[in-house]
């Protein structure tokens, strides 16, 4: 087979379908339970370290 | 760091560098590469000159407690710079299309329409967002990290580095050293030249996220990295050209004919979705929540935003290609994905405007913050109408005509344009320690100016792009066409006048917006404490 038919035919079926498992595991991912500190405490990781960086000590603790 | 020897290494490049571009300088080609040669000598001389003068001298220690901070300050400066330069060639080409005369003879091969229009789409795109997005990347992955930007000084290699590929990109274009690619029309040494300063960008980036003190990537921080990264491809693949001599800046592309034309809008549509969307959705998830003072709506719907926009735009460029030789399964692929695309964007559209949500009160009281949710509400828009005109039976009226137009500076003065401004507004006060603003009733000129000067285009633009659209294809009883093209021209006259009108009030606004930033430094009173985080309300 030639080189683009075979790439084609790998890219509609196989790598279609890896492609589209991750995406949806990247939602069951965001949602599975327990995530919700996590995530609380990624979005206010901005009102932090407004002013200068953590100390060294602070973060290997 | 060993300064003493690394300055040595820094010497011998410099100095290299200044020989070969004399030397290129005076076999050059055309004037172009000539004029790029001279600015690259003046440079590389200048800098080993300084290089020279601070050898043996003791190096300034790089302080590690606090954030690097002089260089976002100047990508600010240059933001607003660039942005007024772009928005007044803008107007000038605006009414260059309403008022032919005004592509005066003496100006003729350096002034026209055709020279000034590359010159105004880059510096908007390119010299004003792309110093917003490399100032506003250097500021939230320092803040959002806890650590200082990696590399040391190589932040000001990007940040000057970047600068003169602008100026390169620039006088190219005047002096017509281009490769005719929209968007990407600098030719092959700056083209090399921009690679070089983007990977140090990507290692001042990267190196920062390494080495943070928080657990996990804030996702304005994953929006950077994708926008960045992305970029990267799409310049290098896009500009796989082979220089005909080195000493010219005329160059062949590698690919030829619709594989030409794909890579192309390939590149092209990526550009407006990583560039001008990822990159500035970055922006709009730290700075709307941190004007907001409230987290972001659903951190969840941010991740789920970000994987399907990435997953996504990729594949949306063919709907450029309609209609030509393009295998219509790609132009259709194309199409069905940018329609998908409207899920991703409303909902990144719905998380910044939820984000206000038990705050809506502060809409009356913070212009910033009311220019933040008018950008949104733009990006919202012109998310919805993007789609829509790369469905093939509406593509088929819209395309080729100022439709398109309207429809890109819908997203790129109502969304990249009113987020970046509402980006500075709050950067200015933080990075330059002041209490407050100088004058929030500028800021409210400033905001209304520019969104009635954005609706005036918008929608002189859509009244024009459909009579144009439908003129060119209306035939009378017997199938011939009606009209030709040059009464879609006088037809459009005074659309094209609102548009430049538009275009003056656009300007208007960001001049009221330097004065203001300048009055915050010059005038605006010190913060008393450094303990507040609050610096504009």
């Amino acid at each position: 087979m030639e080189t683009y038919s075979l790439l084609r035919e790998f890219a509609d079926s196989w790598m279609l379908l890896v492609l589209f498992c991750v995406f949806v595991g990247i939602w069951f991912w965001v949602i599975r339970p327990g995530s919700g500190k996590a995530h609380r405490e990624a979005a206010t990781m901005i009102f932090r370290n407004d002013e200068r960086p953590a100390p060294r000590e602070e973060a290997d603790k | 760091m060993n300064t003493g020897t690394s300055n040595y290494v820094k010497l011998v490049v410099l100095a290299l560098a200044t020989l070969f571009t004399m030397i290129a300088a005076s076999y050059a080609r055309d004037l172009a590469y000539q004029v790029h040669m001279i600015i690259f000598m003046i440079v590389a001389g200048g800098l080993f000159l300084v290089t020279l003068r601070a050898t043996d001298e003791p190096a300034k220690p790089i302080p590690t407690n606090e954030y690097f901070d002089s260089v976002v300050r100047a990508g600010v400066i240059a933001t607003a710079f660039w942005g007024v330069v772009g928005f007044l060639v803008g107007v000038v080409i605006a009414f260059q299309l309403a008022f032919p005369q005004l592509n005066f003879e003496w100006t003729q091969g350096y002034g026209n329409f055709g020279r000034l229009r590359p010159l105004h789409t880059s510096a908007v795109i390119f010299a004003f967002g792309g110093n917003a997005l490399i100032a506003s990347s250097f500021y939230i992955v320092q803040r959002t990290s806890a650590a200082r930007l990696w590399g040391g000084n190589l932040g000001w290699f990007v940040f000057w580095g970047y600068q003169l590929f602008i100026v390169l990109a620039a006088t190219g274009y005047l002096l017509g050293g281009t490769q005719s690619k929209e968007y990407a029309e600098p030719e092959w040494y700056v083209d090399i030249w921009l690679t070089i300063v983007w990977v140090a960008f990507l290692a001042c980036f990267l190196g920062t996220i390494i080495r943070r003190k928080e657990p996990h990537i804030y996702v304005a921080n994953w929006f950077l990295l994708s926008f960045i990264v992305t970029v990267a491809m799409l310049h290098i693949v896009n500009n796989i050209s082979i220089p005909v001599s080195i000493w010219g800046s005329k160059s062949v592309q590698v690919f030829s004919g619709v594989q030409d034309a794909m890579v192309q809008w390939w590149y092209g549509h990526n550009a407006v979705g990583f560039f001008l969307t990822a990159g500035f959705l970055g922006m709009m998830y730290y700075f709307v929540p941190k004007q907001a003072e409230r987290p972001v709506f659903s951190y969840k719907l941010s991740i789920i935003h970000f994987w399907a926009l990435i997953f996504l735009y990729i594949w949306a460029g063919p709907h450029h290609l309609h209609y030509t030789a393009l295998p219509d399964w790609a132009s259709t692929l194309g199409m069905v994905f940018s329609i998908i695309l409207w899920m991703p964007s409303w909902g990144g559209m719905i998380n910044g405007l939820m984000t206000l949500q038990g705050a809506w009160d502060k809409l009356r009281t913070d212009p910033v913050l009311r220019m933040m949710v008018t950008s949104l509400a733009f990006y919202g828009m012109s998310t919805f109408e993007g789609p829509m005109m790369s469905i093939r039976s509406v593509n088929s009226l819209s395309h080729y005509t100022d439709w398109t137009i309207g429809h890109v500076h819908s997203g790129a003065l109502g969304w990249n344009g009113l987020i970046t401004f509402g980006a500075l507004y709050y950067l200015v006060p933080v990075l330059w320690k002041r209490e407050r603003l100088y004058s929030l009733s500028l800021v409210s000129w400033h905001f209304w100016l520019a969104t009635i000067g954005i609706v005036l285009y918008a929608a002189s633009m859509w009244v024009t792009g459909i009579m144009e659209g439908l003129m060119w294809r209306e035939v009378d009883a017997n199938g011939f066409l009606v009209n030709s093209f040059a009464d879609t021209v006088s037809a459009k006259f005074p659309m094209y006048v609102v548009r430049a009108l538009g275009g003056v009030l656009f300007l208007a606004g960001s001049i009221i917006m330097c004065y203001n930033l300048w009055m915050t430094v010059r005038a605006a009173p010190a913060k008393a404490t450094l303990g507040t985080a609050v610096p504009a309300e």
